[in-house]
């Protein structure tokens, strides 16, 4: 069975989506990771991603995020090719554009929860009042106000978590890509993490990709796309 | 969910007439069905007559006159053992998806088909739910009213997987027997 170009199909005759993938192949050695996976996000939409492990999830939010480039496939984002560009230029992107949230909030443990945050600003040349002012409103936001002068170390999970979403927030990107963002969190802390996630992006009209194994994480999501042996799976299909 | 028990419940606060029993009801538990002005007056009946709510007065207030009801001693005592009574930790084995897996395997149907299908469904109803309990105007009761579906459905969706990738097996025992 074919399964490429499925989870397109609906995209197609609708307006131009934010971010597609068509047709992607990437191998990591003798190995497939993904086999033709096809996917589409609109502005402002969230979408879930579901499948086992060993399904291609992350290597799809790589490719999409400009992390990591197709062996074969188009990665289409605002009309242009993301795979084709430099990787300056994508650099450049992933800094203004796009915010990464991963399972494990990757924060810089020597920095505070406040600088963190304000980290992307200034490397966007931001000054450092300005970017620890900005940074504080958003952890108010994100509901981790009072923890400012505290190192990663020092914040629960969830707080972790919730500084992660800040600053992958904080720059106004158009599409943040989360993989697992709850996955080492209790039920409650992922609950409270989702929920900020949410409400942010359903405000800001931000897009997510949402990767994740959890059905009550994929909930959250407007639709959900599953991933199954390195291709999207139409709906009806077992994983 | 006792209609019975929760009306008991609810009179413990206060001698209360039938309309504002309704309202109450349907404000504390959001994700129930309304309850019927039927349903609240003969459940009221029922209590009065078993003894474990009497008639305080009547009510007019401006309007027509309304009929208040309190609890008796005997009602919270009744109240009381049914609170602290542990519910029967079902569902188990005899559930309709399961029914009907094993109906679809005698019969010659597409089990697999009708879970994915049943997942789907599941799927959606999730959604629905999260966004009741994410709205930003929801109170505490529906967002756990709310999780308490999501948990059982998810329990559901588990059991649904483990299921499918077993059907072979289960197919080859029902077709045996």
């Amino acid at each position: 069975m074919n399964h490429r170009g499925d989870a397109m199909s609906d995209k197609e005759e609708g307006p131009v989506p934010l971010l597609a993938a068509r047709s992607l192949v990437k191998a990591y050695g003798r190995t497939p990771a993904l086999r033709g996976a096809s996917v589409a996000l609109g502005a402002g939409e969230i979408l879930a991603v579901t499948g086992a492990s060993g399904s291609g999830k992350s290597t799809l939010l790589h490719l999409l995020s400009g992390i990591a480039r197709p062996d074969e496939g188009a990665v289409t984002y605002d009309g242009q090719r993301l795979d084709r560009l430099p990787e300056r230029r994508l650099t450049e992107l992933r800094r203004t554009d796009f915010g990464v949230v991963f399972q494990f909030g990757q924060l810089i443990p020597e920095l505070t929860a406040v600088d963190n945050v304000g980290l992307p600003l200034l490397l966007a040349g931001a000054s450092r009042a300005t970017a620890r002012e900005r940074a504080g409103e958003w952890l108010e936001r994100f509901g981790v106000r009072g923890q400012e002068g505290l190192r990663p170390g020092e914040l629960s999970g969830g707080q972790a978590q919730r500084v992660a979403l800040a600053r992958a927030l904080v720059t106004g990107p158009r599409v943040v890509f989360a993989d697992e963002p709850t996955g080492a969190l209790d039920s409650l802390a992922g609950e409270q993490v989702m929920t900020a996630l949410v409400h942010t992006a359903r405000e800001a009209g931000t897009a997510v990709l949402l990767i994740t194994h959890d059905a009550q994480v994929a909930a959250y999501a407007d639709r959900e796309v599953r991933l199954g042996d390195g291709l999207v799976l139409p709906a009806g299909v077992a994983a | 969910m006792s209609t019975r028990h929760i009306l008991l419940g609810l009179l413990e606060a206060g001698p209360s007439h039938g309309y504002d029993l309704k309202r109450r009801h349907d404000e504390r538990f959001p994700q129930a069905r309304p309850l019927a002005y039927g349903q609240v007056y003969t459940t009221l009946q029922r209590l009065v007559r078993d003894g474990l709510a009497e008639v305080e007065g009547t009510d007019a207030d401006g309007g027509p006159e309304r009929t208040l009801y309190r609890s008796t001693a005997a009602g919270a005592r009744e109240l009381a053992r049914w609170a602290g009574e542990i519910a029967p930790p079902a569902p188990f084995v005899a559930n309709e998806i399961f029914a009907k897996v094993v109906v679809s395997i005698l019969s010659g149907g597409d089990p697999a088909a009708y879970l994915r299908a049943q997942q789907d469904a599941h799927k959606a109803r999730m959604r629905e739910l999260t966004a009741v309990k994410t709205d930003p105007g929801a109170d505490l009761a529906t967002v756990l009213s709310a999780d308490y579906a999501l948990n059982h459905l998810d329990a559901d969706l588990r059991w649904m997987h483990t299921t499918a990738a077993r059907l072979a097996t289960l197919t080859a025992e029902v077709d045996t027997t």
